[in-house]
């Protein structure tokens, strides 16, 4: 034992710093890790992440830039004035072509190639107009088995201007109802 | 070369302001699209759904949803008159094709529209482990597909039911409220297509929108208001019967 012959002061911090070199080591490895850490975090976080909140901020413009599918009512207007002008004398005014034609953006884009495919009456009308009671009552509903016995609503309705036209003329006062 | 304790003062400024520039990150793909500036929510008008189904399958086209999954749909409701805690609700695919013909026999029959609700204190968002879902600046709920992990705890936490794990994808997937055509200046798919106008998208931060005029004069509810998730898709006459 060294406390037998008890040594001076400079002899005493000479043991505290006997095996300086263990510690030395230890903040060694220390500082190195925190380096790895801070280098690796900066590589694998991306930069956004903590824009906005815990989370990748660049994620909100990547999905805004995604394409969009329905052209809206602007973009059929514009060739198909023929159809507007039938759907402003209708009730069927308030629909969006895309309601039953589906999304035609891409259409819109490439007219010539991508062409809407042909609807078939009976399926698309009964989907609003079949009678259900959960419907609310003042909108127009037939029972289609009663009220076509499966024919397609378009032999007799044109779609874009329901009301079928021997009533049409016979009532003036739709006709300058469904004009203003 | 000598740098002097003046170009020191010039230089670090124009670093600082250099680095805000690196940090902002890439910019908005909208320019004119201010985040702040909007608090995306949804009005749904019960007595106007008539069933069809357009919104659903608009959804599906716009956002490519797989088959057999939703992100938004229509429940038929029919409250019998002696059972009023107990409704009878279907949603046959979601209501995409209609629904089967109904006759009326008695009690309340009407039709529900759901979506994700956009919580402002959203549940789903606050147990993502990774930040892979959150509230943008708007009050728009995304998910974030190339952070999620698909653990499925925000499945899990949605007390509505909105969210689902895509097949293809193995992410989490819910209703993003159209972000890609609200940011444009567009409404939803499932808002354009509505034959009745019983779905209108709502900026509840636009003092012209309509949505402050029908809150103010109408009997307006949100789903599961005691679990104080600040949901923002509003159900103007919903029967207390709807959960």
């Amino acid at each position: 034992m060294q406390s037998a012959g008890r040594p001076g002061l400079g002899a005493e911090s000479a043991i505290l710093f006997k095996d300086i070199e263990h510690l030395v080591r230890l903040a060694a490895v220390i500082a190195i890790a925190l380096v790895a850490f801070v280098i690796l975090r900066a590589a694998v976080v991306p930069r956004s992440f903590g824009q906005y909140g815990h989370y990748r901020g660049a994620a909100i413009s990547e999905t805004a830039s995604r394409p969009v599918a329905f052209a809206g009512h602007d973009a059929c207007e514009v060739c198909h004035t023929d159809v507007v002008d039938q759907k402003k004398l209708g009730k069927h005014v308030v629909v969006a072509c895309e309601a039953c034609h589906g999304a035609q953006a891409r259409h819109a884009d490439d007219p010539s190639s991508v062409q809407p495919r042909k609807l078939d009456t009976a399926v698309i009308c009964a989907r609003c107009h079949e009678a259900n009671a959960a419907k609310p009552k003042s909108f127009p509903q037939v029972a289609t088995s009663d009220h076509s016995g499966g024919f397609a609503c378009d032999n007799c309705h044109q779609p874009h201007r329901p009301k079928i036209e021997a009533e049409k003329t016979a009532t003036a006062k739709l006709k300058t109802g469904g004009k203003k | 070369m000598e740098i002097t304790r003046r170009q020191i003062l010039v230089l670090l400024p124009a670093a600082a302001v250099a680095w805000k520039f690196v940090l902002a990150g890439t910019p908005e793909a909208s320019p004119n699209y201010k985040l702040t500036e909007h608090w995306w929510g949804m009005l749904i008008d019960i007595p106007k759904c008539i069933g069809c189904g357009s919104c659903v399958r608009a959804c599906a086209e716009e956002n490519d949803v797989p088959e057999g999954y939703y992100r938004t749909w229509i429940e038929r409701y029919h409250v019998a008159d002696w059972k009023i805690e107990k409704p009878e609700v279907e949603s046959p695919n979601g209501g995409q094709n209609g629904f089967p013909p109904h006759v009326d026999d008695g009690g309340k029959n009407f039709f529900v529209p759901k979506l994700c609700n956009h919580c402002a204190e959203s549940p789903c968002t606050q147990v993502c482990p990774v930040g892979a879902t959150f509230v943008t600046p708007d009050g728009v709920v995304l998910v974030d597909k190339s952070y999620c992990l698909g653990c499925r705890y925000c499945v899990q936490a949605c007390p509505y039911g909105c969210r689902f794990i895509n097949p293809r994808t193995n992410t989490a997937e819910k209703c993003s409220l159209c972000y890609h055509r609200i940011t444009k200046g567009l409404t939803t798919a499932c808002c354009k297509v509505c034959p009745t106008g019983a779905r209108q998208l709502a900026d509840l931060k636009n003092p012209k929108d309509p949505i402050h005029e029908f809150l103010r004069t109408h009997t307006v509810q949100v789903l599961k208001p005691h679990m104080a998730t600040g949901a923002k898709v509003f159900y103007n006459d919903m029967d207390g019967s709807v959960r």
